[in-house]
């Protein structure tokens, strides 16, 4: 029984890091339909912007919070402004050997940069863990699962009831219409892109003094952000919410009571036979395209 | 003028450079300089790079000087076998060193077959390696078997009752988590839960949950050292109480104390050269030479425990080379069953294991426990 709460307290926790995880990749390859390959890559750099400004510069932690995250939107709109702006109404091929080809540049970047040694990020909270009867939990999951929650539900708004949201899912639905309505598409391709590159570098500053920073941090988190977009249905913040939560529970229950050693085989059995059963993913409703 | 820089050049292209081949005796190293095991390929090869200097200062070998060419092999089993095809092939190096996890080594063990070639493993520890019968291998690490079996003495020391395991999922780790528990049972120790891990995960809050529910008062852990912090850290916010114990050598204790704080105290660790105390090991004079250069060329001291392995091999390589008169792979092959060189982790010689008629070589190294106790590293 012990081993159940504890197994459902982790899950819960890591849930909520594969749904940021997810959101972020979402806008990109669900709504904007390019096939990311980056994504891993702004979450390693979120974890390193965290450790240059807290542990090389000093900065606080809570501070260097948002400036990695602000830092992280940049970068994305860098990217999507030098190359996916070229190759608007290209086809999915050409797009996605291009990210690859960025994805493997920015690795390497990151290991030029900060060597292949993996670093340690302080962090503010207490060592000891929140203990709760017989289980427990770190003080800084906690906090990182309450800031993912915040950001998952404020992405949710700003997509679903903004004015900007709008002109991004017009855009990505049908860009000559939203053109012709006045959207500045341009803009809002920069926009998307940079908006869940950033969510995908606060992923990164939130984990990063979790776990350790290192160059190929980011290769396993791209693979489960995929995974979790699929599962809930491309395109749907909800969805990869809780694809995120159902991602988790399985891994970890499943590790617990049947073999550690497939844990991670786990949740992409799980995507077939969901995928099986709802073509869409879980919430989405629309054809699949691309 | 003109034509006459443009001469130096063809000169310099066509004539000086097979001419420099000449000069040079070529020792290929396949390590893992990027990916998953970065940090710790690159301290090898930066162990290497020491002992190529050393070897070179003093008059280098057969009267030529070596070098190394280090080729990165990603911590990826298809790139390691691109780089083996690479440094036999195309720069025709009689024999190399490499290629640091178990499961990269037993990617290319059939190319040193197809080239007959000889290799040095100088960090793997999988038992397979030296059993498959490959008789171009020469192992200089110990295989887990070898360390479970320096261990089987200390156990009544420790006390362990009941012990539990966390292994990365690959031939490393399982093979580690075998040997250590057969010795185990063998000496009347219950064997808990046997977990293991993707070599890439970070999270292991699932297989902790369990061991600790399978309540062992030792839990073996055998991985790199990103994964084996991660380890420590995650298993005292899950309050898990064993004691913890690492093998394979490769988990530095001075990043466990940098990185995990903390968490790293009261765990202990298998590894093959304690830098600490450079006066304990079986060649001083030289383990004390190697600390001291590696501290003037600035590489981070929680490198130490990996660098030394480069050195090791380099002079392995080196004394079959001599031994050898010549530099050629059949030759260095036979010369390298009679090598006895005094190396920093003890005297290297090698032994045969393996099928009869093509065995593997195989050294006896020296295995030492260490543990951290107020974030420093003490002889236990």
């Amino acid at each position: 029984m012990d081993q159940l709460l504890q197994h459902c307290l982790n899950a819960l926790m890591l849930g909520g890091t594969y749904a940021l995880l997810g959101i972020g990749l979402t806008l990109i390859f669900g709504i904007m339909k390019v096939v990311n390959f980056t994504h891993g890559e702004l979450y390693a750099f979120g974890a390193y912007m965290m450790y240059m400004l807290v542990m090389l510069t000093g900065v606080n932690f809570f501070v260097a919070l948002g400036l990695a995250i602000i830092l992280g939107v940049l970068l994305g709109a860098l990217l999507e402004f030098v190359l996916l702006s070229r190759l608007r109404g290209a086809d999915i091929d050409t797009t996605m050997l291009v990210m690859i080809g960025a994805w493997i540049a920015l690795q390497n970047a990151e290991q030029l940069a900060w060597t292949g040694v993996a670093v340690n990020i302080r962090n503010p909270f207490p060592a000891a863990p929140l203990v709760m009867g017989p289980v427990s939990v770190a003080w800084n999951r906690v906090f990182v699962f309450a800031i993912a929650l915040a950001l998952i539900f404020a992405t949710y708004r700003l997509i679903n009831h903004t004015k900007l949201g709008r002109a991004m899912r017009a855009t990505f639905q049908d860009r000559d219409t939203a053109a012709l309505m006045g959207v500045q598409i341009n803009r809002i391709h920069t926009a998307t892109f940079a908006l869940g590159s950033g969510l995908a570098a606060a992923a990164g500053a939130l984990l990063g003094p979790v776990f350790v920073a290192y160059p190929s941090m980011g290769d396993l988190a791209a693979a489960k952000a995929f995974a979790v977009v699929i599962l809930g249905g491309l395109g749907s913040i909800p969805g990869a919410t809780a694809g995120g939560f159902i991602l988790a529970f399985v891994e970890e229950l499943g590790a617990g009571y049947i073999s550690s050693g497939y844990r991670d085989a786990m949740g992409f059995v799980l995507i077939i036979v969901i995928l099986l059963f709802r073509p869409t993913g879980l919430f989405a409703r629309r054809e699949r395209i691309g | 003028m003109k034509f006459h820089g443009l001469w130096s050049i063809l000169a310099a292209t066509f004539f000086a450079a097979p001419a420099m081949a000449q000069d040079t005796i070529k020792i290929g190293v396949t390590q893992p300089l990027t990916g998953a095991f970065a940090a710790s390929g690159n301290y090898v090869a930066d162990g290497a790079k020491i002992a190529e200097a050393a070897v070179n200062a003093a008059g280098g070998v057969l009267g030529r000087k070596i070098q190394l060419i280090i080729e990165d092999n990603k911590s990826n089993p298809t790139e390691t076998v691109a780089t083996a095809e690479k440094l036999i092939a195309k720069d025709k190096v009689p024999v190399m060193i490499g290629a640091w996890s178990s499961t990269l080594t037993l990617a290319v063990m059939p190319k040193l077959m197809e080239y007959e070639v000889p290799m040095v493993v100088e960090t793997s520890s999988s038992g397979k390696i030296t059993t498959s019968g490959n008789p171009y291998i020469f192992r200089i690490s110990p295989t887990s078997e070898m360390e479970a079996k320096a261990f089987a003495g200390m156990v009544k020391k420790f006390g362990i009752k009941k012990a539990d395991f966390l292994a990365t999922n690959n031939d490393f780790g399982l093979g580690a988590s075998q040997e250590f528990s057969q010795m185990l049972k063998g000496q009347g120790v219950q064997v808990g839960t046997i977990e293991t891990m993707d070599p890439k995960a970070t999270d292991f809050s699932a297989q902790l949950a369990k061991i600790k529910a399978s309540g062992g008062d030792t839990l073996f852990v055998t991985t790199a050292v990103e994964q084996a912090t991660l380890i420590l850290r995650q298993a005292k916010e899950q309050q898990v109480k064993a004691r913890i114990i690492t093998t394979g050598g490769s988990v530095s204790p001075d990043q466990l104390i940098a990185q995990a704080g903390e968490a790293a105290n009261g765990s202990y660790h298998l590894v093959f050269f304690t830098p600490w105390f450079p006066e304990a090991v079986k060649n001083p004079d030289i383990a004390k030479k190697f600390v001291a250069e590696w501290n003037a060329r600035k590489y981070n001291a929680g490198g130490l425990t990996e660098g030394f392995r480069g050195w090791d091999a380099v002079h392995t390589v080196v004394e079959a080379i001599k031994l050898a008169g010549k530099a050629e792979p059949k030759a260095i092959t036979d010369a390298l069953w009679k090598v006895h060189v005094k190396g920093i982790n003890g005297d290297i010689a090698f032994i045969k294991q393996g099928p009869a008629g093509k065995e593997s070589a195989q050294n006896v190294p020296s295995v030492y426990v260490v543990r951290i106790d107020n974030g420093k590293v003490v002889k236990n």
